[in-house]
């Protein structure tokens, strides 16, 4: 056992421990529960920033042990894998910080953040899993840990909304499950390489595997919240506005999203899904979603059900860059995983802070906001910007590169649904922003919390500033090393092109 | 040798009726003290099975002998379980049956 | 022979203390406990030292050749059930050393019961001989009647008196069969009834007066009616006892005679069949669990639900080609052992809460997760294992089921499992969902002893860390069987 395997169990276990540490805490235990939290977070940070320039040198970290014969337990370091412990174990400082803020004084800490730690533990483990048996054990753990979150309010809305989550996420892991155990029954121990490796299978298999791919994709596809498996997003929105932003807008979609990048990538192989013919339909499906969920954002009234039907249709980003059969669409697709993040939680981040700071849930409320709130707001605009992909915001990269990458893969249509979704986002964020900026405040806003010098509680304000920063800087300074774009050419030429 | 033969069926046979008896008993009756007999009459049935087949023609066989010495102790103790239980039940509730036992 | 000489300790030691605790004053009872847990697990380890040493062997008792001399099988599995039972029992009795201070009444026979209750389990796991497995099977049924009726209010009696009579029924159609194959083979040791078992009309009568027997006292689907009133009304450490461990001894039993005799002299149908009974369990035991409104009668139905998955193992092993044989014996081996720990887990947990609250209604645990989260944790993670989540024994045994079932063509036990983990999960989130639910923001449940908290969460932790692991216990219980190598 060396370093470099104990470092990704270091990294698995910041969280972890800390979840554990935490729940033994008493609820008044306020200022030890927020030092174990941010020391956490900010170990896990340095701990990552340590693998990343590893993986960008490298080397190799890999960490192994046998639960079953022919079944190990595997985490593994590889660019893919790696930049999506970045984004959450980034993201999750900042939650962190958020959350402390946003629940101060609320009942029931100790509970919501030990499984909030649950959680990001779990995400970490579904990015670093090096198996398909790791994945699921991760994925699971995943749906475990956000129950307790979704239904944290206790009310019957939020306890009907975990049920509906549960049935979702539940049905969905049990049918990957099938999926992993027929995979493992035709080749043994799934190991993602890049290039896959089904490839070699007997041709009279292929109608098996075309079963297989679609099972551990419907499986997936709830999570990453897919047309039509996505109505437990929406509900979910019940939750506490951190849990909505780091776990719906950011670690529980993406895990479906990157699960489908890792089947494509690193099960099947791009270029046998290409033959078997399963990116077509897989693009297709992804399309839907795109515009599905843009006309349902358009229909929404309350400002958090609005961004997570906007969430429905962006990640779907994700799946369609995966499914363009080239190597542009991919880096589009892969870089979208960490633009969306960025800016959905800085838009998540910002709703939370009208609805905390003003008590402001309807769009409807918001007008005039911008002056009361002027930093909140710029943000907000700018995390709206980036949505709709206006250049130079990080959006606009992502959707330029999806675009180019859907000529190259001589899928014209998908300009079409690039356009129009485009438009939609368009159309149900520039009135949210009219609103802002141009009418008049025509009600009294309830402002009974002490704020602080600053418009909103610092704790709520900074985390804000600071992703609605890192959104910004990954769209101007796309260029630079160490962007989303950048790691994603990383991750495409390491792995797409074997 | 035919009469041995046909002696040790006698036996297996009269065991196999008893054993029926009782289990007939058993379903038919509510009373739980007539099950308790009725479960008694298929245990004997069952021991004379055991003695009565195993006598082939070979001579004593002491092993059946063992069970069925063992397999009396137990039912002994089981009646003696039953009817504690029994007794307390009937205390308790005034019933000699089980109640939704219809 | 290094560790071998303990094998006769496993039941002489419980059997002379629960005489011992007879004879003393009952304060003195419980506390016997502590010299007796740390003996037997002593002899316990002994004994899977000895196994690891000499590997599998047969144990002649006293020296005395069978048939009048007994002889005792010590393999992988045995030593298995062994490990499993000291652990459950122990952490039990400790419970139990607490919890029944409220229940003074109670605890003069419950301590005798229990030894003579393990001395009968671990008779079981050993014995090698048909006859007896069967007084083991008796001794140990009459010590799960007694401490059933240790509450002794009506209700208590009424579960007792009706376990009692399908225990009864069980063992005596079980022992007319053991007449039968006596009678027809003159043997009663299982490797000799392997070599002379032909098939014929006897052997046919012979197995299904057993198999019916022991299904009874499996309580499998649908002769399951006296398991819910009988586990989920006694004292709380009587029902994990009961659902953990005593059940699992007469599916043991039916396990190693299939694996000698019934493919050979059973009708083709019969595996299926078994199987077929074990979905009906799944699927009726997991709904009527979720329709329970008292707690432990829910842990209960629960109990009656994931018997059945026990039952895949006979449709899974039989003429299915060795690698789906073995991946069902170890799916089923980790289903059992994970249930035993989860289930044990889950009913003192749930003793702990009806504690907390001073009700066994599920609709009063309301708010309960604030106030009582480490009661309510020991439940979630026996919770997981129970709905085959990862990480988990309960998900290890799944995930070897499944594999069996898709390896030898079987889909259809595919749905079985798929739709019994969802049920499990209906009825085990039912709770949770309870005790999220905003309630009463003041806090008016009481604090379980410590020691109550303590050894749910060791059992419910075990169930999990034993997924993680499974492969070491999975290896030792191959050992000596069919599927082993050594």
């Amino acid at each position: 056992m060396d370093w470099n395997s104990l470092i990704l169990l270091g990294v698995l276990a910041t969280s972890l421990v800390a979840s554990g540490v935490i729940f033994l805490l008493a609820e008044s235990r306020l200022v030890l529960r927020t030092v174990v939290n941010l020391t956490a977070a900010v170990l896990k940070l340095v701990l990552v920033g340590w693998i990343v320039l590893g993986v960008y040198q490298a080397i190799e970290y890999e960490f192994r042990f046998t639960i079953i014969e022919g079944v190990d337990f595997i985490l593994r370091a590889d660019a893919l894998g790696i930049m999506f412990v970045g984004l959450s174990s980034l993201l999750w400082l900042f939650t962190t910080i958020y959350a402390i803020g946003y629940l101060e004084k609320a009942p029931n800490r100790s509970r919501f953040f030990g499984f909030f730690s649950l959680c990001v533990a779990s995400t970490v483990g579904i990015a670093l899993a090096g198996n398909l048996f790791t994945f699921l054990l991760f994925y699971e753990l995943l749906t475990l840990s956000t129950y307790p979150l979704v239904v944290h309010r206790g009310t019957r809305e939020s306890l009907r909304a975990g049920q509906v989550y549960l049935y979702y996420t539940l049905g969905g892991g049990a049918l990957l499950l099938f999926g992993v155990v027929a995979l493992h029954v035709l080749i043994g121990d799934t190991e993602f390489v890049p290039g896959g490796s089904l490839a070699g299978l007997d041709p009279s298999l292929h109608p098996m595997l075309i079963i297989i791919f679609l099972m551990m994709v419907i499986g997936l596809g709830v999570k990453a919240a897919l047309f039509p498996l996505h109505a437990w997003l929406p509900m979910a929105m019940v939750a506490p506005a951190p849990v909505s932003a780091l776990l719906h807008a950011v670690a529980v979609v993406k895990a479906g999203a990157f699960g489908i990048a890792r089947v494509v990538y690193d099960v099947f192989g791009i270029e046998f899904a290409q033959s078997l013919g399963l990116l077509m339909p897989l693009a297709v499906a992804a399309s839907i979603t795109i515009i599905y969920g843009s006309l349902r954002a358009l229909a929404q009234t309350d400002l958090k059900k609005r961004l997570a039907f906007s969430t429905v249709s962006q990640v779907s980003y994700i799946v369609l860059g995966i499914s363009l059969f080239g190597p542009i669409g991919a880096v589009g697709g892969l870089m979208h995983l960490l633009h969306q993040g960025l800016m959905k939680i800085t838009l998540f981040f910002c709703a939370g802070n009208y609805a905390e700071t003003l008590g402001v849930h309807k769009i409807s409320e918001l007008d005039g906001v911008g002056e009361r709130m002027p930093a909140t707001s710029v943000v907000f605009t700018l995390g709206a910007f980036g949505m709709i992909g206006i250049p130079p915001m990080a959006g606009f990269i992502s959707k330029w590169y999806l675009g180019v990458g859907a000529l190259e893969a001589q899928m014209n249509w998908v300009l079409g649904v690039l356009i129009l979704s485009s438009l939609l986002n368009a159309a149900y964020f520039l009135p949210i922003l009219y609103r802002i900026w141009f009418r008049k405040r025509d009600r009294l806003w309830c402002e009974g919390k002490v704020l602080g010098r600053f418009e909103t509680q610092a704790s709520l304000l900074f985390p804000t500033l600071l992703t609605a920063a890192f959104a910004l800087a990954a769209g101007i300074l796309a260029g630079m090393p160490f962007s989303p774009l950048y790691w994603a050419e990383l991750i495409v030429g390491r792995e797409y092109l074997q | 040798m035919s009469g041995a033969i046909s002696g040790y069926l006698v036996f297996a046979w009269s065991g196999v009726l008893l054993f029926g008896l009782g289990l007939f008993g058993f379903i038919v009756h509510r009373h739980l003290l007539r099950r308790l007999l009725a479960f008694n009459i298929m245990g004997s049935g069952s021991f004379l099975v055991l003695v009565g087949l195993a006598q082939d023609g070979r001579g004593v066989d002491h092993v059946p002998h063992a069970m069925v010495i063992t397999g009396i102790v137990v039912a002994v103790a089981s009646t003696a379980l039953a009817l504690v239980v029994f007794r307390r039940w009937y205390r308790a509730s005034g019933r000699t049956d089980l109640p939704e036992d219809t | 022979m290094i560790g071998l000489w303990s094998v006769p300790l496993l039941f002489a030691l419980p059997l002379s203390l629960g005489i011992l605790s007879l004879l003393v004053v009952p304060k003195w009872r419980p506390r016997l406990i502590f010299l007796g847990l740390p003996l037997l697990a002593a002899a316990s380890l002994d004994v899977l030292a000895g196994l690891a040493t000499v590997g599998p062997t047969v144990y002649r008792l006293g020296d005395w050749a069978a048939p009048l001399g007994i002889n005792l099988v010590v393999d992988g599995l045995a030593v298995g059930m062994i490990l499993m039972t000291t652990l459950v029992t122990s952490l039990c009795a400790l419970y139990a050393w607490v919890y029944l201070r409220d229940h003074p009444s109670s605890t003069t026979f419950f301590w005798p019961l229990l030894w003579f209750l393990w001395a009968g389990m671990n008779g079981i796991w050993l014995a090698e001989d048909i006859f007896n497995l069967y007084v083991g099977l008796e001794v140990m049924g009459l010590a799960a009647v007694g401490m059933v009726a240790l509450r002794a209010t009506p209700q208590a009696l009424a579960a007792a008196m009706r376990y009692l009579l399908a225990a009864l029924l069980g063992s005596l159609a079980y022992l007319l069969g053991v007449a039968l194959l006596y009678g027809a083979y003159g043997t009663l040791s299982m490797a000799g009834l392997q070599e002379a078992a032909t098939n014929n009309a006897t052997t046919q009568v012979a197995l299904a007066l057993i198999i019916l027997g022991l299904l009874l006292k499996t309580a499998l689907f649908p002769l399951h009616a006296w398991l819910p009133p009988a586990h989920g009304g006694a004292l709380t450490p009587v029902s994990a006892l009961l659902s953990a461990l005593v059940i699992k001894a007469s599916f043991y039993i039916l396990m190693r005679l299939w694996l000698v005799l019934g493919p050979e002299v059973t009708p083709e149908f019969t595996a299926q069949f078994l199987g077929v009974l074990g979905a009906g369990a799944v699927f009726y035991g997991g709904w009527m669990a979720w329709r329970q409104h008292h707690l432990k009668q829910l842990v209960a139905y629960s109990t009656v639900a994931q018997i059945g998955y026990l039952f895949l193992f006979f449709p899974l092993v039989t003429n299915t080609g060795p690698e789906a044989a073995r991946l069902a014996w170890d799916g089923t081996l980790m289903m059992l052992i994970a249930h035993a720990l989860a289930k044990a887990a889950l009913f003192l947990s749930a003793g702990n809460l009806i504690l907390a609250v001073g009700s066994p209604q599920i609709s009063h645990l309301v708010g309960i997760s604030r106030f009582r989260p480490m009661s309510l944790f020991s439940f979630g993670l026996a919770g997981v294992s129970l709905m085959g989540l990862p990480p988990s024994g309960g998900f290890t045994g799944k995930w070897l089921l499944l594999h069996s079932a898709i390896l030898s063509g079987q889909w259809w036990w595919l749905i079985v499992l798929f739709l019994g983990g969802l049920l499990s999960a209906a009825y085990i989130f039912k709770v949770f969902r309870m005790s999220f639910r905003e309630g009463p923001q003041i806090d008016r449940s009481v604090t379980p002893p410590l020691t109550l908290d303590v050894t749910a969460l060791i059992l419910a932790s075990v169930a999990i860390l034993i997924g993680l692991t499974a492969h070491l216990p999975l290896h030792w219980l191959r050992m000596g069987s069919v599927f082993g190598v050594g």
